[in-house]
């Protein structure tokens, strides 16, 4: 095979330039907003789903299984290019993607915090109770650090798929890495460039699921 | 001091609780025996809010948590329910421990968020109470390294650190074996001589016998007889006797 990129190491240490500067900064900055905006918003939309009160429960089970079992690639496009013919004004492609993404991890999430609180044993509401913590308190204080422990791989997961998700970002031209390997497979004739894109994929997750190990490690003091 | 006046408690159709009244007088230890499904955890767990009554009323000394007007119960707003709760404590057969705090956070959780007991003030309780149920070295420790009767004294410790007026404990030793039964034992032994108000569910009838004041013996979601131990134990109702073994 004839390699452009791989047998020279100084164009190959350009193209990897070209992707830090253009593209793995908007993978990572759409990576973490999502996680920052979709894991408290989970935790809202899982106690919305648990609500004794239909009123409640419905529309979020409904929320819930929209979000699901439509593909995020869809739910991106129509946000971005449905949601400005509906509304008065025009929506950043940055924070449409931002948005699709946060609601769409949401719904995952909210389901793996239900499964999370759920597993939390009964007693352990019962004795929070007896001793006068306020239900606002039983949940922050005693079910909320149990439950974080519980959904710790299942979290994983759901980052490690966000992580290859953030490339739907393309699809409303987003320059990510994704959409910088297809110009550049395009603009050079060489597929070398998804072979990159992989590599820092790859980096990336990498770290990431690193990071969770620890944070998985440090829960388990007890 | 707690009064309960004609509880009835049912889950479905089923009737668990069918009229029961109880009282339990400052510094006495009561301890409800009875059968498995007799009601005796439902009673104590409708004393201490965890279940809610379908009829009856419950008071702790002029404060109601509970009454009945026209067959609808009527419960006490919620700030009255939570100063008869922090007034009261419970032990449960299976510790309840919050197994992502320490030994001493246990005891001090509570105090210090829901009674607001300066941090420094709840420790040195905490470190009192842990030394009289023997555990004074396990404060640092989680409460998966604890054995059982480990547990279970610390849980009852937790429950003190409110600085309740009156601690239940539902079937406290039923998940220990005889050896850490007795260490449980031993401290709520202590407690009794301290003249610590308790309502005791227990199988443990050498506890009931030498220990309390007062057997009340229950089946079928009714009190069969009540009395001071000696005369429950020496009873001629056949049905005590079969179940007390004589």
């Amino acid at each position: 095979m004839d390699f452009k990129y791989f047998n020279d190491p100084e164009r190959l240490l350009k193209l990897v330039s070209l992707f830090l500067e253009d593209g793995v900064g908007a993978t990572c900055s759409i990576f973490a907003l999502t996680l920052m905006l979709s894991l408290p918003l989970g935790l809202v939309v899982a106690l919305g789903r648990m609500s004794k009160m239909p009123l409640s429960r419905w529309p979020v089970s409904f929320y819930i299984y929209f979000m699901r079992s439509t593909p995020l690639m869809l739910q991106v496009m129509c946000i971005y290019f449905l949601l400005p013919q509906i509304l008065p004004f025009k929506m950043d492609r940055y924070w449409a993607v931002i948005f699709a993404f946060a609601i769409n991890y949401a719904a995952y999430f909210a389901e793996i915090f239900r499964g999370g609180i759920q597993a939390v044993p009964i007693g352990q509401r019962e004795a929070g109770r007896v001793l006068g913590y306020t239900r606002a308190q039983v949940f922050m204080r005693i079910v909320l650090p149990q439950t974080v422990k519980h959904v710790m791989p299942a979290v994983t997961n759901e980052v490690v798929t966000l992580v290859k998700d953030t490339a739907l970002a393309s699809t409303v031209a987003i320059t990510e890495i994704m959409l910088t390997a297809r110009r550049q497979v395009n603009a050079n004739y060489t597929v070398e460039p998804y072979l990159m894109a992989m590599i820092i994929y790859l980096v990336l997750n990498g770290v990431a699921s690193q990071l969770c190990k620890l944070a998985e490690r440090k829960l388990n003091y007890y | 001091m707690l009064r309960a006046e004609g509880i009835q408690k049912n889950f479905g159709a089923e009737g668990v609780l069918k009229g029961i009244s109880l009282q339990v007088n400052k510094g006495e230890v009561v301890a409800l025996i009875g059968p498995s499904g007799s009601g005796k955890s439902t009673l104590l767990r409708c004393l201490n809010q965890l279940e809610r009554v379908n009829g009856g009323a419950i008071y702790l000394d002029d404060l109601c948590m509970c009454s009945t007007e026209n067959g609808r119960v009527q419960y006490a707003p919620e700030a009255t329910l939570r100063q008869i709760a922090l007034r009261m404590g419970m032990v449960f057969q299976s510790f309840n421990l919050f197994p992502h705090m320490s030994v001493l956070k246990n005891l001090i959780d509570a105090p210090v968020h829901v009674q607001r007991v300066p941090k420094g003030k709840a420790i040195e309780r905490a470190r009192a109470l842990l030394d009289k149920v023997g555990l004074a070295d396990k404060a640092d420790q989680y409460p998966h390294q604890l054995s059982g009767g480990q547990a279970q004294r610390v849980a009852i410790a937790r429950a003190l650190c409110l600085q309740p007026e009156i601690l239940c404990f539902d079937e406290p030793t039923s998940a220990l074996d005889p050896e850490l039964t007795q260490e449980v034992l031993a401290v709520m032994r202590g407690l009794a001589a301290e003249r610590m108000t308790m309502v005791v569910v227990t199988h443990e009838m050498g506890f009931a016998r030498d220990v309390s004041h007062r057997v009340v013996f229950m089946e079928d979601g009714d009190v069969v007889e009540e009395g001071p131990p000696s005369a429950v134990f020496a009873s001629q109702n056949p049905r005590t006797r079969q179940f007390v073994g004589k």
